[in-house]
């Protein structure tokens, strides 16, 4: 599928650069209704190649504490899927930074499947990771979804059974999401040890660039990671930053870490 | 054995699924093999069955509540008495099947979520017959209305941990419940409380609760040498109803009742009813009827039961809504407050507040079944966890 430009564009060109894609998560209409369209900014600003734009949930049962309690306070700012399209549309207008949205499939399926594909690619999304559609759960949206514009983004666990890993990729596009650890979502001190050799498993089988993700906190770690993998995925450290210094703080960690990962 | 099998991706014509983070996929798996093998197994089934009569207590009566005939106008009511299992419920029958399950698989460490706490106390008991390590989701709001029951899971030697996100209540416990898995499934294994999550969950938990049903269906015919006109059961998830109706299903000319709970009233926006007012949608891995707002939020459900207080249903319920196999209604907080004095005095019975909704619609509708031949209430638990929240809702000091 080659709909995929921008986030397909964004692996090309670092990956000639020799350099890791720097993917941070925030959550939309987090800490505030109007802090996301500034905040996407800064993050462009200090070296985010793509961004994972969370459209809150009210039972993410994948988060771990910090993004369920930026989920919660977004839903209490009356941020819905239609508001955060909105932002995106205003963000998008100037920007061609990579966005993926990330949510789980009910206030999608509520929305309207095709309603929402539709204006997702009108408002500028490039792709959509569903932490609740695993690989062949639903044939059906998942159909719907590849053959729309934006990529799907699949995911792979360490739980994920050897001879399943070829298949989880079927339909997706853009880049595959390695969850570097079983457990929900959150800052983690210590990562995976046997990292770089998953990652050679997956890469014997799936095409796509991996980009690991989960537990990442520290610019070290995300030098560690950025050395084994294509991309590295930043969120409840970042979120921890913002609820620390706000838009300006998270902008700053951000930036702490694109130079630990440059510098390797 | 039921006659509703699932769909080719084992679903209940479009409800059900697996709708969970890819993390769980591998143990889904494994668990459905690890279940349709021993449900193949005549070892396995001989060893659930014997642990249900011996330590469990099974099989239970079905007895011709006369006094509750009469006063409903109905003079054949028989009630499925599952509150004399041990741990005072029908949920110990899915408790020992998934513990041995999880024997089987080589899993030692136990999870699982709680509304009542009956599910929590059948869990942990399970746990302390099979020295497995036992945890359970409990909400906050829960482990304060169900104060006995969380003493009752200490005392068998589980952890309780309460949960504060959310609604503090069921829902939220069952997706602290899915984060403890998603965390630690190469060791644990989630004992679910009832027909919901997803596949095999709502299957199997159905398949270990139809011992209700074929006990049910035997019973009545060697009392009253015929099929009962309607069977009436409360549905929070729905394991007891399923449990109850499985073996009816083919009986197309037995009327499945299900009763939900109407909270303080439909219209007031306040209650648990799923399958009455939910469009369909996802929570805990399955497509069903689901409260939920405009935005695909969910729903805080309310119900004076806290077995009953949860937005969701399980799956094959949806289905045999759709289908018009069974027919779904709700009673208010109230009536089943009144019902359940009402069961206290006329029979000698206290019933659950989940059970009491049951015996509350029972009471308003039985006289137009008088004709059609008798009548079956699955009373799912006993009261004496409700008892002090009770006393506390009537204006009396707690006693715990
Ligand atoms: C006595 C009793 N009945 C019914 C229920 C509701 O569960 P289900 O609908 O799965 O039977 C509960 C749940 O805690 C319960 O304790």
């Amino acid at each position: 599928m080659d709909d995929d430009v921008l986030i397909s564009k964004s692996f090309k060109l670092l990956g000639s650069e020799g350099r890791t894609a720097l993917i941070p998560y925030v959550t939309a209409g987090y800490p505030t209704r109007d802090a996301t369209v500034p905040l996407l900014e800064r993050l462009k600003d200090v070296g985010a190649d793509i961004v994972e734009l969370g459209i809150p949930f009210s039972d993410p049962l994948a988060d771990g504490p910090t993004i369920q309690r930026s989920s919660f306070a977004a839903l209490e700012n009356g941020t819905t899927v239609a508001s955060v399209l909105d932002d995106l549309r205003t963000f998008r207008d100037g920007n061609d930074l990579p966005i993926v949205l990330f949510s789980y499939l009910n206030p999608i399926l509520a929305y309207g499947l095709e309603a929402f594909l539709s204006d997702a690619v009108t408002a500028g999304a490039d792709g959509i990771l569903l932490t609740d559609l695993p690989t062949g759960a639903d044939p059906e949206v998942e159909a719907r979804i590849s053959e729309s514009p934006l990529a799907l983004i699949r995911l792979i666990a360490p739980t994920t059974p050897s001879e399943r890993v070829p298949k989880v990729t079927r339909g997706g596009s853009g880049f595959v999401y390695y969850i570097s650890r079983t457990g929900v979502t959150g800052a983690r001190v210590k990562l995976r040890e046997s990292l770089a050799e998953e990652l050679g498993q997956i890469r014997s089988v799936v095409s796509l660039p991996v980009a690991v993700g989960f537990g990442i906190s520290t610019p070290e770690q995300a030098a560690s990671v950025a050395g084994v993998a294509d991309g590295v995925v930043i969120g409840s450290a970042l979120i921890e930053a913002l609820d620390k210094g706000g838009i300006d703080g998270g902008a700053d960690f951000l930036h702490s870490i694109r130079i630990g990962m440059d510098r390797g | 054995m039921s006659t509703e099998t699932p769909t080719p991706m084992n679903r209940f014509g479009p409800f059900g699924g697996r709708y969970v983070p890819e993390t769980l996929i591998g143990a889904l798996d494994e668990l459905s093999s690890a279940y349709d093998e021993a449900a193949s197994d005549q070892k396995f089934s001989s060893e659930v069955g014997s642990l249900l009569r011996d330590f469990g207590g099974r099989p239970t009566a079905l007895y011709h509540a006369k006094r509750l005939g009469e006063a409903a106008g109905h003079p054949s009511i028989y009630l499925k008495r599952e509150d004399l299992n041990h741990t005072g419920a029908h949920k110990i029958n899915n408790t020992i099947g998934q513990a041995l399950l999880a024997i089987r698989m080589g899993k030692r460490r136990i999870i699982a979520e709680t509304g009542a706490g009956q599910h929590g106390v059948a869990t942990a008991t399970a746990c302390a017959l099979f020295d497995l390590e036992c945890i359970v989701y409990m909400g906050e709001e829960d482990v304060e209305r169900q104060a006995l029951n969380v003493y009752r899971m200490k005392l068998l030697g589980a952890e309780v941990r309460a949960v504060g996100s959310g609604t503090r209540t069921l829902k939220d416990a069952t997706n602290e419940a899915i984060r403890d898995w998603v965390t630690s499934v190469e060791t644990t294994h989630y004992i679910i409380g009832s027909v919901v999550g997803p596949d095999p969950f709502p299957r199997m938990v159905r398949d270990f609760q139809a011992v209700i049903g074929r006990e049910t269906r035997e019973q009545i015919l060697e009392i009253t040498g015929r099929l009962p006109s309607a069977v009436f059961a409360c549905v929070g998830g729905g394991s007891n109803a399923i449990g109850i109706f499985d073996s009816f299903l083919s009986d197309k000319e037995v009327r499945l009742i299900g009763v939900e709970a109407a909270g303080t009233g439909i219209e007031t926006g306040q209650h648990a009813a799923s399958l009455a007012v939910g469009k369909p949608g996802v929570l805990h891995g399955s497509f069903s009827y689901l409260l939920q707002d405009e935005d695909g939020q969910v729903s805080p459900a309310h119900s004076v039961s806290a077995g009953l207080d949860y937005p969701g249903v399980g799956p094959e319920h949806s289905y045999l809504k759709d289908i018009g196999r069974a027919e779904y209604t709700a009673v208010t907080d109230q009536d089943a407050l009144d019902a359940f004095h009402r069961l206290a005095e006329l029979e000698g019975i206290i019933p659950a507040l989940e059970s009491a909704h049951a015996i509350a619609y029972v009471l308003k509708v039985a006289a137009k079944y008088r004709n059609d031949g008798p009548v079956v209430v699955c009373l799912s638990g006993r009261g004496d966890k409700d008892v002090s929240h009770v006393a506390q809702i009537e204006g009396n000091e707690p006693l715990v």
